[in-house]
């Protein structure tokens, strides 16, 4: 399994952690009687399992196994591979603390951090979509 | 990689760049505001990103990698996973379309009831492939 693999496995096997554990926040306010702002978390609940886990993940398994792009490149580009890695962990903690300070108590600050995390992971799928585009081929 | 799983799993990353720039755009307009329209891409951002590209990357997968025949059609009944592609796809577009329109019940239905018949067919053609290979 390349590096590249690992660390998108990995992060999001965190980010899979990290959305249940917030899910169990979300869950236990009710019965527990928890002074919880549930409203401005539940977005970051969802964008860290689809983002976080699923789409990360996938990121990873088809970085790793899909058919080679070229004898000199087999998984295309390991630069924008990277980029794709960083620009969408970077963008998707931006938005952890962003979305929900946004929510709670509204400035400038939080929404120009909120638009940043949004640039850097739409800049994140464009990349991988750029990067696997060749490797999506009849053998 | 057969011919069907390149189309599923390109109609799956053009669907994950139109749902990520859709996405994008809402994630930006709730730290700076652009135009409140903006908020009726939401329901084509959670369909382009669920069914358009989640989905249907598993499926072109599964018919990839699922276990072969020995004889021919080695992937068993190639025009139902087709079908399940073409269904599957018309229903995300009415799905989206009905994003935009007012009034668009029937087209909600229409779509769901694409999505559906897509599913099953692609279910039945699968189906006989999960076996011990």
């Amino acid at each position: 399994m390349p590096a590249l693999t690992r660390w998108f496995l990995r992060s999001a096997l965190i980010s899979f952690i990290l959305a249940l554990l917030l899910g169990l926040v979300i869950a236990a306010r009710a019965p527990l009687n928890l002074e919880f702002p549930a409203s401005a978390f539940s977005p970051v609940f969802f964008h860290l399992f689809m983002v976080g886990w699923v789409a990360q993940l996938i990121f990873g398994v088809v970085f790793w196994m899909f058919p080679k792009y070229s004898r000199e490149q087999p998984r295309g580009s390991e630069a924008l591979g990277w980029a794709t890695f960083w620009l969408l962990n970077l963008g998707l903690a931006l938005r952890l603390v962003g979305e929900p300070a946004q929510v709670l108590a509204p400035s400038r600050l939080w929404g120009w951090l909120l638009a940043a995390s949004a640039l850097l992971q739409w800049l994140a799928g464009m990349i991988f979509v750029i990067n696997t585009w060749g490797r999506v081929k009849e053998r | 990689m057969p011919r069907l799983s390149v189309w599923y799993i390109r109609a799956a990353l053009v669907y994950l760049l139109l749902g990520f720039t859709f996405g994008g755009l809402l994630l930006f307009h709730k730290g700076v505001p652009l135009h409140p329209t903006l908020w009726r891409l939401l329901p084509a951002h959670i369909e382009f990103v669920f069914f358009g590209w989640t989905v249907q990357l598993i499926l072109g997968m599964a018919f990839w990698i699922l276990p072969r025949f020995a004889k021919p059609p080695v992937r068993g009944n190639e025009p139902l996973a087709w079908a399940a592609f073409i269904a599957i796809n018309a229903g995300i577009l009415l799905l989206a379309a009905a994003s935009f329109l007012p009034g668009s019940g029937w087209l909600i239905l229409a779509g769901r009831a694409a999505e559906t018949m897509g599913v099953i067919a692609f279910a039945l053609h699968a189906w006989p492939r999960v076996r011990a290979s």
